[in-house]
């Protein structure tokens, strides 16, 4: 019975993923390379090696929590764009406090270091989340709008005010090695602490009461209004909480792959988190399977232009065809699954 | 609403008052940067058109962003391919409306969220078109038509009439979608679907073909908008140059209360602050890092939005999936 029902939850995914790849070998082979040696390449340095797999955990780490950013908004009705500037505003804070706050040890500094980018992270979310809750303004503009703001601002942040001395591009001076994320056994470690957090996520939506108003507020607003629970409050939590968990990833990137804040790194981050938090119907522990996959790939997509000479936007265009296939119901009709279909707050009014 | 309508007037009267006075001052500058103001408005309102044909007939359409990337791509390839101008604007027009179609085949007959539906249209274009994009094409742009005697008129000639075709166009287009919006019979079954597909429906109107060749004619509408942004404006494209702009129309549609006219007036309004911001740092009057101009359109929606939310009533069926009751 429970393995009926969970073929019938992940067939569909799983699915999605194959027809997209499929999709993706045809194009390749239109544009006159050799599909089979371009996976083949795209698989043996995602998942073949230590090396590989460690570069792929890296990969998935901020993954992992932008998928969570997005999966907690959609239990809570909300659609958060956004994860992209959150995650960018947390990787900048972190990094900021990583390289200018001295004389800590690693214990404090490390931790403090997170804290900011989670609070940053955290804070932009609540600028949509309030505009949401106080004005009905429709969070996927507002994260939008948001994102791009975020991409200007810390761009002149990391250009001018906090730039690397004597340095042409922008980017901030290099953390210290009190802020620096230790490896263990050359493994990221920030993966590990990741997926905890998707536990921890998937426990509060499961066992307690504040994971059960949010979905309560997601699933029918009017219905918890008028059990007393208080839609703007909910809204403000799950914006905050997402944006600090974006945050939180944009942090163990910066002190744990790059080493600084530089803009050009980070990007689609958090647009891959939609797709992510899709393919894993919205449960958080789902994001972790979606994140290694999204991750390996990613990290192996300019070895793969070496070896077969296909360009690594391949990536993108497979991981859209991904979200189209496991939303549109097509392929859930026909696999005689349950469908992804999320429900959100359509309409800009309310 | 009488205390707005005077508050419109009376904003329309101070612009006036100030455009004559830098007019008066120095007739040339003023005159290229309300014409700018025009060339940098115009592909936001043509945007906005296609929020307000969706919304009217009850379907959101958040996937304008990449109708517009993904038509201007075409559009620019083709042109580059064919060397014809004609023939890019063409085929980015093909190009948007199949992305209506699509977005119609998602939302309308799949019963998907059309929020998500939008989304996919953006991830889908920015996928494909960054996977196609070869660098180094150059491709033949709209060259400018100037009107015969109405060009030579101060001033307005200059704003008005000296232009590229897509300008001229896209104008009459935007005048044509509000007398046909509110003074046809296409229009009143368009906004009766949107209102309540219900009634529409008891009174004998099809809402699914008239929700499909609306939001198909908006997908063709925001073709021409993307054939401007790549063939007129900018000359060429690259990857992610719509810069948002889908998103900054769907406000300015919001601001301009679902009317065409408005959503003009508004779309105008974002261009002249873009325009006077540029003349600014051309002339070197202020001195702003290009961060804080490049901010300036996303801020300026936000806070169109903060001020209009509350106020405004969009249209009542909008979001919402249609099934018909069966007898």
């Amino acid at each position: 019975m429970a393995g009926k029902k969970f073929s019938r939850t992940w067939l569909t995914p799983v699915v999605a993923v194959l027809v997209a790849f499929a999709i993706g070998a045809i194009l390749i082979y239109i544009q006159g390379a050799d599909p089979l040696k371009a996976y083949q390449s795209l698989f043996s340095h995602a998942f073949g090696s230590w090396s590989g797999i460690a570069k792929t955990l890296g990969k998935a780490t901020p993954l992992v929590l932008s998928g969570l950013a997005v999966t907690i908004g959609l239990r809570a009705g909300l659609f958060n764009i956004g994860v992209q500037g959150q995650l960018v505003m947390g990787a900048f804070a972190a990094a900021w406090a990583g390289y200018f706050i001295h004389g800590l040890p690693i214990y404090i500094h490390l931790p403090v270091a997170l804290l900011f980018g989670v609070a940053f992270g955290a804070g932009i979310g609540l600028i949509a989340g309030a505009l949401k809750a106080y004005r009905g303004i429709h969070e996927v503009i507002t994260t939008i709008m948001l994102n791009s703001i975020i991409l200007a601002l810390v761009d002149y942040l990391a250009g001018h005010v906090f730039q690397e001395p004597g340095q042409i591009l922008a980017r901030t001076p290099h953390i210290l090695p009190s802020a620096t994320i230790p490896n263990i056994f050359s493994m990221p470690s920030g993966f590990f602490f990741a997926i905890l957090l998707a536990y921890g996520v998937w426990w509060v939506f499961q066992r307690t009461t504040s994971g059960f108003r949010l979905e309560t507020v997601g699933r029918n607003k009017s219905a918890a209004w008028y059990a007393g629970i208080s839609v703007k409050r909910s809204v403000l939590i799950a914006m905050a909480v997402g944006g600090g968990i974006a945050g939180l990833g944009g942090g163990i990137e910066s002190l744990g792959v790059i080493g600084r804040f530089e803009p050009t790194f980070n990007t689609g981050l958090g647009f891959d988190g939609i797709t992510i938090a899709l393919l894993g119907r919205a449960n958080p522990l789902g994001v972790i399977p979606g994140a290694i996959l999204i991750g390996g790939m990613r990290g192996a997509a300019a070895s793969m232009q070496f070896d077969a000479g296909v360009a690594p936007e391949i990536v993108d265009l497979i991981l859209a065809l991904v979200l189209f296939c496991v939303t549109a119901p097509f392929l859930a009709k026909w696999l005689k699954s349950t469908e992804v279909g999320a429900k959100i707050s359509s309409g800009w009014g309310n | 609403m009488k205390k707005l309508l005077s508050f419109k007037w009376l904003l329309t009267l101070l612009l006036v008052v100030i455009t004559g006075y830098f007019y008066s001052k120095d007739g040339v500058i003023t005159s290229s940067v309300v014409s700018t103001a025009l060339i940098f408005g115009l592909p936001l309102a043509l945007a906005a058109m296609v929020g307000i044909m969706c919304e009217r007939t009850g379907i959101v359409n958040i996937g304008i962003e990449g109708t517009l990337l993904f038509s201007a791509f075409v559009g620019f390839f083709t042109a580059s391919a064919t060397d014809s101008d004609f023939y890019g604007v063409v085929a980015a027009v093909i190009a948007g409306t199949a992305s209506g179609v699509l977005l119609a085949f998602m939302s309308i007959s799949w019963k998907m969220d059309q929020i998500i539906a939008g989304t996919i249209i953006n991830i889908l274009a920015t996928g494909l078109t960054s996977f196609l994009y070869k660098q180094g094409h150059t491709a033949p742009t709209t060259s400018e038509i100037d009107i015969p005697w109405l060009s030579k008129i101060p001033f307005f000639g200059q704003v008005l009439f000296m232009h590229g075709p897509i300008v001229y166009i896209g104008l009459v287009l935007i005048f044509v979608l509000y007398v046909a919006l509110f003074h046809t019979s296409w229009g009143l079954r368009s906004r009766a679907v949107g209102e309540h597909p219900g009634s529409a429906d008891t009174a004998g109107v099809s809402v699914f073909k008239l929700r499909y060749l609306n939001v198909s004619i908006a997908g063709a509408v925001g073709g021409l908008a993307g054939a401007y942004l790549s063939l007129e404006l900018v000359g060429s494209w690259d990857r992610g140059f719509t810069a948002g702009k889908g998103f900054t129309a769907l406000a300015l549609m919001i601001f301009g209360r679902w009317n065409p006219m408005g959503a003009l007036a508004a779309a105008m309004f974002f261009g002249l602050t873009q325009a006077v911001t540029n003349q600014l740092m051309f002339s070197q009057i202020v001195k702003i890092p290009d961060q804080f101009v490049n901010m300036l359109p996303y801020i300026l929606t936000i806070v169109v939005l903060a001020i209009s939310a509350g106020k405004v009533r969009p249209p009542a069926a909008e979001g919402q999936q249609y099934e018909k009751e069966q007898a």
